[in-house]
């Protein structure tokens, strides 16, 4: 087991070591704009003397490096700074958001994993029938959409045709348990037709490439029936590879959230970064894109992690 | 060279294309039938890319084939015009991705040692942050244009064009004909171009396949979400943003450049997973 800790304690310092330069990227990237941030908000019209003043109230005038461990600090103390747009505070203007992205992400999640899980088991079980041809170029087709095609197709299907569910998701405080449920049902479709077909596929990939092996051949001789050979004895040792590729999909779902976010006006983190791009509001795009990167650095660490723990020979050292 | 043999390789191309499968085959006619598109846009569309011609959403008529847009231009216009800007931009941009991460690639893998060590944990460093995430950092920082653009993008692409040249090309860096090269005292450049990129080739060309897919997708969401193309220039994203309100009166407009890009996109997949699969030499099983 020591070893084991071993790797894990690697890879966690690793991601703690990719995060901090994510930070510094994040971080210098602003230092990279032409002149400085002080004569890009005041724009044509600054006189040296404006220019001075607000870089000193912007602390522009101590050197970089310092500056860098200043925004470190106060940014694991969680003060994100102020926005350059309205002079509200980042953190204050962030945490209802990053809760409604947490939310929408989770139940496109819940939605996705177990659909994937099963149509990957029924794929395999019928395969290079009728049936595993059809979601296969089901699946293959929604690889290739766009987010936003995905969104529009749901929008018209479901919320102006048949017109069971909105095609807005304007949440706020006041939307009740069951309306932001309502509200937040198409959103969390699509996004969950985006990752299911990568995990779908690679769950029937991992699945059939294990039916070559002897004690699957020994299950059958058994006179176990078919669907029972793939749940009892194929798919566990397909978990992990399974497992690593759910949670890389996870990843993904940051950069879905984004679109998705946008299409259906849905009040998270994505819509936030997209308007303070479109403002050039760089305190407020630092303080997401950090958010962003971090929640990816953790996924993909959990990824490893999982495809280790999940791995016997390497749980039970000889 | 290859114009001379031109007959020839028109014979064998024919003759690749009957031979494929049916999905290989529609994907084959779409992606040509893109391309012409693309090439002869001004002569196919019946007004001006930028043309204001009537009123703001116009239904579909004799006239507008597919109604007008916010600004009253033709939709089918900017679908044909969308065509050679989109496909454009996306294809100079992969070609930049991957004249950027081969060459890296393919330099980690010849020299080894401290350059691969530190390309390679370069690109660990700029995989590391979500691509899209790190593609509207970048353009709030250096403003959204089509050249900061298509640099900002091929960079942060080329990183996937790195890991998968290295990957190869070190498997092939290795074997005993590019160390007889090395005897025979060829320079580097020698070896890479001449020895391992021949080697490599198939794999780079089903790579750029995916690569141009994806870019393209990323350009049209960074379109839709209105930072990528800027108007006037007619492009599939942006067209998608503009007509949307329409979807929730039930006009299905909205959807046409939106399936453009998705269609394209099917199309390609088709044909790489052909390409693949004849170029790994399996048999149809």
């Amino acid at each position: 087991m020591e070893s084991i800790a071993k790797i894990i304690g690697q890879r966690v310092a690793f991601g703690a070591l990719t995060l901090w330069i994510v930070s510094l990227i994040i971080f210098a990237g602003v230092q990279l704009l032409p002149g400085d941030i002080a004569t890009e908000l005041l724009g044509q019209s600054a006189t040296p003397e404006t220019v001075a003043a607000l870089r000193k109230s912007l602390g522009l005038d101590i050197p970089a490096y310092l500056r860098y461990f200043d925004w470190l600090r106060s940014i694991l103390q969680g003060n994100f700074g102020t926005a350059l747009a309205n002079g509200r505070d980042i953190a204050e203007l962030i945490e209802p958001r990053l809760f409604n992205t947490l939310l929408l992400a989770a139940s496109a999640a819940v939605i996705s994993v177990p659909l994937a899980l099963i149509g990957g088991i029924v794929s395999a079980l019928y395969r290079n029938t009728f049936i595993d041809r059809a979601i296969n170029v089901v699946t293959l087709a929604s690889i290739s959409f766009p987010e936003f095609f995905v969104a529009y197709i749901l929008i018209l299907f479901l919320a102006v045709n048949a017109g069971i569910l909105p095609s807005l998701s304007d949440v706020d405080q006041s939307t009740s348990a069951l309306g932001r449920l309502t509200a937040m049902a198409l959103p969390a479709l699509t996004l969950a037709v985006v990752v299911l077909a990568h995990m779908l596929r690679m769950t029937r990939t991992s699945i059939v490439n294990l039916l070559g092996n002897q004690y699957i051949e020994t299950a059958r001789l058994k006179g176990l029936p078919e669907w029972r050979v793939l749940v009892r004895h194929a798919l566990p040792n397909a978990l992990g590879p399974i497992a690593t590729v759910i949670v890389l999909n996870l990843a993904y779902l940051i950069t879905g959230v984004v679109v998705v976010e946008v299409v259906f006006v849905y009040p998270g983190l994505g819509q936030l970064i997209v308007d303070s791009v479109q403002k050039r509001d760089i305190p407020v795009v630092q303080a997401c894109s950090l958010i962003f990167a971090a929640t990816y650095v953790l996924l993909n660490l959990t990824a490893d992690v999982l495809s280790i723990v999940m791995n016997p020979r390497l749980m039970r050292p000889k | 060279m290859t114009f001379l043999h031109s007959p020839r390789v028109i014979r064998t191309g024919v003759s690749k294309f009957k031979s494929a499968p049916l999905s290989a085959k529609f994907g084959i006619s779409i992606i040509i039938l893109y391309m012409l598109t693309a090439l002869f846009a001004p002569h196919l569309a019946p007004y001006g890319e930028a043309e204001i011609v009537a009123t703001p959403f116009e239904p579909w008529s004799a006239q507008f084939w597919l109604g007008t847009d916010n600004l009253g231009r033709d939709m089918f216009t900017r679908l044909v015009f969308g065509a050679r800007n989109t496909l454009g931009i996306a294809l100079v941009t992969t070609v930049l991705a991957f004249s950027l991460g081969c060459s890296a690639g393919l330099a980690a893998a010849t020299f080894g040692g401290w350059t691969d060590q530190l390309l390679s944990r370069l690109v660990d460093v700029l995989m590391s942050i979500p691509q899209l995430i790190f593609a509207l950092l970048l353009l709030s920082i250096f403003g959204t244009s089509i050249p900061t653009l298509i640099v900002v993008i091929a960079v942060l692409d080329s990183t996937r064009v790195f890991r998968l040249t290295r990957a190869v090309a070190i498997n092939v860096a290795v074997l005993d004909y590019v160390e007889a090269a090395r005897l025979r005292g060829e320079g580097p450049i020698w070896i890479m171009t001449r020895e391992i990129l021949p080697n490599i080739a198939p794999t780079l060309i089903a790579e750029f396949g995916l690569r141009f897919c994806f870019v393209f997708l990323l350009i049209s969401g960074l379109s839709f979400l209105g930072l990528g193309i800027q108007p006037p220039t007619a492009d599939w994203g942006s067209m998608v943003r503009d007509s949307a309100t329409l979807i929730t009166y039930g006009d299905v407009t909205p959807l046409l450049p939106a399936g453009a890009i998705a269609l394209l996109a099917v199309a390609i997949n088709l044909v790489v997973d052909w390409f693949l699969h004849w170029a790994s030499g399996l048999k149809e099983d």
